[in-house]
């Protein structure tokens, strides 16, 4: 465990509702071209590896695995895929870098959520085939009955959740790459449509396009390269059960259980205080505080509390979501937990403009595969 | 960097249409690896999945939906994907979770339950073609794997009955698998030249079975490993390589990605001479010529003359008189034993591992082998993938 491991480019492109004018592969190129120039690096000569998260069903295509090599630059080198969340793919590019055979390792994640129909088309087919999908219910019912469970053990309130809305599409207003920057109260919040009650429509994260290519490096050869390499200091990931009938409901266990390997790795014995900042998945609006509160970030329930006393907001003690999350941002499938940690370098490197955390050192980045999995991945960065 | 070693492995039978769900045969895989070398899920530190097109099981995320069978519960849990080169790449996934210092074990777990997808899998194939430039034609996969047989036989002038030996030879050792599907100590080469020509020059017997299966290993760092087995098969180099997704504008008589990976991994290895620090190969053959194909990009045997080797017997597993003799899928290989993508890839792997051991029952190759090489192969005619394992 002696190599160390730091992030030295970061590209990206797109970052928008829809991105008609371009297909997945330039989104990948421009984002690659930038994330190498950032990095200073050649990719037919430098990179060792390449790391690619993508789904099948997402992308329209089956092996997609197939169709990532050429706009990477990654012809006939290393080349593999993982099905996960961005950050799995960024835990197996540390892992390979941690070996020792690999010094710089690249990781590409996007979302052309914009060419799916019909999103629940798809979801439907992620519920058990024997058990669950001939019941023929919308999958956000699952959102909608975890959301219960929780607000009910935890005595958190709706009004709390609509806070999330209300604080993570504010803070998009003031970042450039948000594509659902709005201003909104959380009445507005609690008075949109019902989709599986409680849940209301205004509390799910709407899809965005978009690619993001990270390059990681082993220690002596990041610094040789970069002068604010962002340092991965623990990575963390896991399951918990998938069936729906005997699940936690108002817990998220794999988000407990990827911080204690993330905190382990780090060194970090209380989080909340040893950690500035947080980008943690909201892909519903009660996620963010259950993800919070499963992270140890907070005791069960307080999540809510400490929303509306305004501790997580921009100017809070504890920002989360200062680029407004997946709520403020868009969802985008695969690649929406690799822009979380996109934010969180931006800031460390005091790069993230109006929306500046002042005197960020260290931050947390979380990401969740989305219902109806129990599925997650957490990583401290750190200057 | 720790040194990493199998330790145990386990797999179900490949049958046609297998009653379990997918769910079930991940399950009776990982507990046979785990039963193998006396171990519980609680000695596992993380769990890796491999499996192909969610389209066979009509499954999005499958790995999700796999992962109580798989015993992920609680667990780290990662799924690597690369087509058909999934089930070696999946061993190189485990090999890199543990070498990383950050595991010390890891469960990997490779599914495939192809019989779901009704009538017929090739209909699910049809979607891993270009949506632009290739699907509207319908091609399938026998089309595009008859043009690469016919390049590969074109370029070097290669006869029929040669490439057909290996059919011959896979499903004959496959006849001592318990596992097998289409074991059969009787085929000849006649019978695989009178099969129904499917898309010339590709016939009925040049082509391995769908199946239903699933495979699993147990890896560990050395310091487990001593401690678990007296008998730890260590992996010694991995490697790995994705060719262009533009197909149509490569040389397909000649697997240049196989080569890339197997250079990568004899690097790693240590090995210079590789026809004869390798005692044993388990190339991937979901058809015939693609064993030998990949024997040449493996840089086992010379361009164009695989097929001559094989003819004579080179690649027998017990014709040790033969010069050069290299025994090749000793298992009885996709075309003999089934061809659950991901799992057949794996059940590679776990072949070297008892021929290694010495515990391949009646498929065991004379003379002690000490190292042993096996390779998929994927994606569009794209991905090599190569394990090599040593005692």
């Amino acid at each position: 465990m002696s190599k160390e491991v730091a992030i030295i480019g970061v590209g990206y492109a797109g970052f928008r509702p829809l991105t008609p004018e371009v297909s997945y592969k330039e989104l990948m190129f421009e984002a690659a071209t930038k994330a190498y120039e950032e990095a200073g690096i050649n990719p037919r000569k430098d990179v060792q590896s390449f790391v690619t998260v993508s789904e099948d069903f997402n992308e329209g295509t089956s092996i997609f695995d197939e169709y990532v090599p050429d706009q990477l630059g990654g012809v006939l080198k290393p080349v593999h895929t993982v099905c996960g969340d961005g950050i799995h793919g960024l835990a197996a590019a540390f892992l390979q870098i941690k070996t020792g055979q690999f010094d710089i390792v690249v990781v590409e994640s996007h979302s052309k959520a914009s060419n799916i129909l019909y999103h629940s088309h798809l979801l439907a087919f992620a519920l058990d085939p024997i058990f669950n999908r001939p019941l023929a219910f919308h999958p956000y019912a699952v959102a909608g009955m975890e959301m219960r469970r929780y607000l009910a053990e935890t005595g958190t309130t709706h009004k709390q959740c609509a806070m999330v809305v209300a604080k993570n599409r504010q803070n998009a207003l003031l970042n450039p790459l948000a594509s659902y920057p709005a201003k909104l109260t959380p009445e507005d919040v609690l008075a949109s449509e019902p989709i599986a009650e409680p849940l209301t429509s205004l509390e799910i994260s709407r899809h965005a396009d978009g690619a993001i290519v990270m390059v990681l490096a082993s220690g002596e050869v990041a610094r040789a390269l970069s002068d604010k390499p962002i340092w991965i200091r623990g990575i963390g990931w896991a399951n918990d059960t998938f069936w729906l009938e005997s699940r936690p409901w108002a817990r998220a266990d794999y988000a407990t259980k990827a911080a204690k390997m993330a905190y382990e790795m780090a060194g970090i014995r209380n989080p909340r205080h040893e950690i500035d900042f947080a980008e943690i998945d909201d892909t519903f609006a009660y996620k963010e505080l259950q993800h919070m509160e499963a992270l140890g970030l907070c005791a069960p329930g307080e999540a809510g509390i400490l929303t509306e006393e305004g501790y997580t907001s921009l100017e809070g003690e504890f920002p989360v979501n200062p680029s407004g999350g997946n709520l403020g941002m868009g969802h985008m499938l695969d690649a929406s937990g690799l822009a979380r940690v996109m934010e969180v370098v931006f800031q460390l490197r005091g790069e993230a403009g109006k929306r500046q955390i002042p005197d960020a050192q260290v931050g947390l980045a979380f990401g969740w595969r989305g219902i109806p999995t129990t599925s997650g991945a957490a990583v401290i960065l750190s200057i | 960097m720790p040194r990493v070693a199998i330790v145990g492995a386990g797999m179900t039978k490949f049958v046609r249409r297998a009653q379990e769900t997918a769910k079930e045969l991940a399950w009776e895989a990982a507990s046979m690896a785990l039963e193998s070398c006396e171990m519980t899920l609680d000695d596992i530190d993380c769990v890796v999945l491999g499996s192909a097109p969610d389209a066979f099981d009509a499954v999005h995320m499958k790995s999700e939906y796999l992962s109580d069978g798989a015993g992920a519960w609680g667990k780290p849990y990662i799924r690597c994907y690369v087509g058909g080169g999934t089930g070696v790449f999946a061993v190189i996934q485990g090999w890199y979770h543990v070498a990383s210092g950050v595991f010390d074990t890891c469960l990997v777990v490779c599914e495939e339950k192809m019989s779901s997808c009704m009538p017929h899998p090739q209909g699910a194939f049809l979607t891993i073609f270009d949506h632009t430039t290739e699907r509207p034609l319908g091609p399938n996969l026998l089309w595009i794997f008859a043009l690469e047989m016919n390049a590969y036989m074109t370029r070097y002038g290669l006869r029929k009955e040669d490439i057909a030996y290996v059919t011959v030879k896979n499903r004959r050792n496959a006849a001592d698998h318990p596992c097998a599907l289409l074991g059969d100590p009787n085929i000849t080469v006649q019978d695989v030249l009178n099969s129904e020509v499917l898309a010339w020059p590709v016939q009925r017997l040049d082509v391995s079975p769908i199946s239903d299966g699933a495979v699993a290993i147990v890896l560990a760092a050395e310091h487990v490993a001593r401690r678990v087995t007296n008998k730890p098969v260590w992996i010694e180099g991995v490697g790995w390589a994705l060719d262009t997704a533009y197909w149509t504008n490569r040389d397909l008589s000649y697997p240049v990605y196989v080569e890339e990976a197997a250079r990568m991994a004899y690097k790693m290895a240590g090995i210079k001479e590789p026809r004869k620090e390798i005692h044993i190969v388990e190339p991937y053959d979901p058809f015939d010529y693609k064993e030998l194909h990949h024997l040449e990009g493996l840089l086992l045997a010379d361009r164009g003359k695989a097929p001559e080797d094989a003819a004579r017997g080179r690649f027998d597993r017990d014709k040790e008189s033969e010069p050069d003799w290299l025994p090749s899928s000793p298992s009885g290989g996709l075309l003999g034993v089934g061809n659950p993508i991901a799992a057949a890839g794996l059940m590679k792997v776990a072949e070297i591992f008892w021929q290694l051991r010495g515990e391949a029952g009646k498929r065991q190759v004379p003379g002690n082998p000490k190292r042993g090489l096996a390779q998929a192969w994927g994606d569009l005619m794209q991905v090599g993938t190569v394990v090599i394992l040593g005692i």
